[in-house]
């Protein structure tokens, strides 16, 4: 208990150096917090893919289109319970830089295999009845405060012309991790102006979602789909929505990896900050521990001393920083729109990380004091001059 | 004054101390110049994307090439225009080019979006830049393909030699092109008209890039198309402006989240800076005692301990800086958000890369060692001598 207490007396004998090594720490966990959000910010995306869904597009890639007649051909597979087709609109909302995804999709079967789109019976009704209408996700309606019964026209790039759009619903997220800022509209309407003005580009489908009876046949399904359109006009390549979304993020993999070596350099710094403290302490209590070693306490105690200092103020460093750095993902995740990150919280994988991290550099920063301080020759150590 | 001599047998009296602070600075010295060697890396790698008296016409709606386009009617009036240079021929200097993206492999697994750009005859001359390295050039009229020196290496499937299957067909990489380093080096190139009749696009290009006589005549090739109903859905761009936005949301992004996360690093840096200095205050007190009781005024004592903090914070920014250097060698590729395609590009160092970092780490040691050195400069002189 007596070793206890001299530790904590320790730590306050410097009350300026062990606060500053305290902001130190919670700040580079602050900073270690707020990158491995963002990292994980990018995943949402697979976690927010359905177990039953898989996504049918051209090989080529996505951005060349599948003939709509595919649609009978998909519905007779076995173990495909649904299918649903969409159509990448793009296009400009008033401003080129207001992004955020819109779709033409088929309005009888869109809401049945995306349920995590929230809509009243009412305006599904709507939705249903009126040809020009749309679903527009919370994040994006409230973004640029667009209501329910709205017109929103869209300045087509892809697909030339102005389009007009009647809102019928702003949709509620099922989950924290469905994305609530698309807009969906009917694909029938798409098309019927699309034979109207260049019929060539009539009757294509951007992509199809199989929605599966079971989860475990996707592989064999997939299989069985790209089997039967390996020599039609548009190959096939199909796999699972979770395989699909993860595509996109292995895109931006050499931005995510030096976001990641990043938030690894934050815990060197981390280290380095302690070390010198836990260095600087141990160096000038050298007389002491000779003291100590002289009264009879042997390494075993200086360690725990030492240790037991560099633990504690890593600890309280780690805590600090952990419930800063939830404040300040929680503000980001307010001010960020929902487009770039639409879901930035902490997880309980990273706060275990960081915590992890923190009280790893406390062991690892008083490794060298500790050596030096078992070490030194009692002689040696009283006749040390800081 | 104090001779430096006295600052830096001090630094070296605490070796380990020393170089702690020293590797701290420079770890955040490193990531800061890291950071903006990369974004800098991708706005060169575009602005460097074209000739300064090409224009580009693209659909005025579209955000990235692949949503542009530009049907065959509006192409044949647009090549009318008189502001047009004709080439040896004499025909207008105007390269008519579909772009589309392909799925290949990389060589860790994932999948990239691969720009394949069709050009017409007139390629040569409207982009001298473009220079064959390897393998020869595509013959028009049938499926070859020329492929960038950022791709290859990523992309072993369009290795020289290698057939790629899109678009109902076998195209063969018959040459690798380079244009030092600009954006085109992520790119596949083949005939036009051999990819719009495979992909079944009609006549339908993406864009349009036009030689004209002088780049001031911009504003008034814009005039003419907006003057034509058929054509005012149109607009043209200084090719390499064009190209320069493509990079703005990308070097946005990582400069954003990368100042932010130094600037947090520089705070840590900081504190172990200010640490470093009180405890060689703390340590030298007799010393300072000494020093005012020969006559050093109080001034001397406080930038005494400045310079030492500075001329720590330069060893640790010159390391940095060094550190960071040896990325200009590194090339990656990633995703560039405006154009959905890959974009391959290096770390580049600039001039004012270096002095900001220099400035940053500099800033990093001033601000650390103020308050320390002003301590040390407060300090009674018997109190001092006497080591209290």
């Amino acid at each position: 208990m007596k070793i206890l207490k001299i530790m904590f007396k320790n730590s306050m004998r410097h009350k300026l150096r062990t606060s500053l090594t305290i902001l130190g720490i919670s700040v580079a966990v602050i900073a270690f917090i707020v990158m491995r959000s963002i990292v994980s910010a990018w995943d949402v995306g697979v976690e927010a893919a359905a177990a039953d869904r898989v996504i049918v597009r051209n090989s080529v890639s996505f951005i060349f289109p599948i003939p709509y007649a595919y649609k009978d051909k998909l519905e007779k597979i076995d173990g495909v319970k649904r299918v649903t087709w969409a159509n990448w609109f793009g296009g400009v909302y008033k401003e080129k830089e207001n992004f955020f995804g819109r779709l033409a999709v088929d309005h009888n079967t869109f809401l049945d295999v995306y349920p995590e789109f929230l809509i009243t019976p009412d305006e599904k009704k709507m939705f249903m009845e009126d040809i020009q209408s749309c679903i527009i996700g919370e994040a994006t309606a409230n973004q640029f405060n667009i209501k329910k019964g709205d017109i929103v026209t869209l300045q087509g790039d892809i697909y030339p012309g102005n389009w007009d759009f009647k809102v019928a619903a702003v949709y509620k997220p099922r989950d924290k991790i469905t994305d609530a800022t698309g807009m969906y509209f009917r694909w029938d309407y798409l098309n019927e102006r699309l034979e109207k003005e260049s019929p060539d580009r009539a009757n294509d489908a951007g992509w199809y979602v199989l929605q599966v009876n079971d989860p475990k046949q996707i592989a064999a399904i997939s299989q069985k789909v790209d089997n039967y359109f390996k020599n039609s006009a548009a190959a096939t390549k199909t796999e699972s929505e979770r395989a699909f979304n993860q595509g996109f993020i292995s895109s931006s993999s050499a931005i995510l990896t030096a976001m990641n070596v990043v938030s690894f350099v934050i815990i060197g710094i981390i280290m380095l900050v302690l070390g010198n403290t836990m260095i600087m302490s141990a160096r000038e209590r050298t007389r002491e521990y000779s003291v100590l070693k002289t009264l009879g306490f042997s390494g075993k105690h200086l360690t725990g001393l030492i240790l037991g200092e560099s633990l504690l103020i890593s600890l309280i460093g780690g805590t600090v920083g952990l419930l800063l750095g939830e404040m300040v993902v929680t503000g980001l995740g307010q001010v960020v729109p929902k487009t770039i990150f639409p879901l930035l919280e902490v997880t309980t994988l990273n706060t275990i990380l960081a915590m992890v991290a923190a009280l790893l550099t406390g062991f690892i920063a008083s490794i060298f004091p500790i050596h030096k301080a078992v070490n030194t020759k009692i002689v040696d150590g009283f006749r040390f001059v800081g | 004054m104090i001779p430096l001599k006295y600052t830096i047998n001090s630094l070296k009296r605490r070796k380990l101390t020393t170089a702690i602070t020293i590797v701290g600075v420079s770890l955040v010295a490193f990531v800061f110049t890291a950071v903006l060697m990369m974004a800098y890396g991708i706005e060169k790698t575009l602005q460097d994307t074209g000739s300064p008296d090409n224009i580009k016409v693209v659909r005025k709606s579209a955000t990235g090439e692949i949503s542009s386009l530009i049907d065959g009617d509006a192409q044949s009036i647009i090549a009318t225009s008189n502001m047009i240079v004709k080439s040896k021929e004499g025909k207008p200097l105007v390269s008519n080019e579909p772009v589309v993206l392909i799925n290949l492999t990389s060589e860790e697994g994932g999948t990239g979006n691969l720009m394949v750009r069709g050009v017409n005859e007139t390629y040569k001359e409207l982009r001298p830049q473009v220079k064959i390295v390897d393998g020869r050039e595509f013959r028009f009229g049938v499926n070859e393909l020329i492929v960038g020196e950022g791709l290859f290496k990523k992309f072993p499937d369009a290795a020289l030699g290698k057939k790629i299957k899109f678009a109902g067909g076998d195209w063969l990489v018959v040459g690798v092109f380079s244009t030092d380093g600009s954006g085109f080096d992520s790119e596949l190139w083949g005939d036009a008209k051999q990819i719009l009749s495979s992909f079944n696009r009609g006549n339908t290009v993406s864009t349009m890039t036009i030689k004209l006589g002088s780049a001031d005549q911009l504003d008034q090739f814009n005039k003419f198309l907006m003057k034509d109903t058929r054509l005012n859905m149109f607009e043209a761009k200084a090719e390499q402006q064009y190209y320069a936005e493509q990079s703005e949301a990308m070097s946005m992004f990582i400069s954003i989240v990368g100042i932010f996360v130094t600037v947090i690093f520089s705070f840590g840096a900081t504190i172990g800076a200010t640490i470093t200095m009180y405890s060689a205050v703390a340590n030298r007190t007799v010393e300072i005692g000494t020093l005012r009781a020969l006559g050093f005024s109080r001034r001397s004592i406080l930038s005494a301990f400045l310079i030492e903090s500075l001329f720590l914070s330069m060893l640790g920014g010159l390391l940095g800086l060094l550190l960071a250097s040896s990325l200009s060698f590194v090339q990656i590729s990633t995703l560039n958000f405006s154009s959905f395609s890959e974009i391959a590009f290096k770390f580049s160092l600039s001039p004012q890369i270096i002095i900001s970092s220099l400035i940053f780490a500099l800033f990093m040691g001033f601000i650390g060692g103020f308050l320390p050195s002003i301590r040390a400069a407060r300090l009674n002189i018997v109190n001092a001598l006497r080591g209290m």
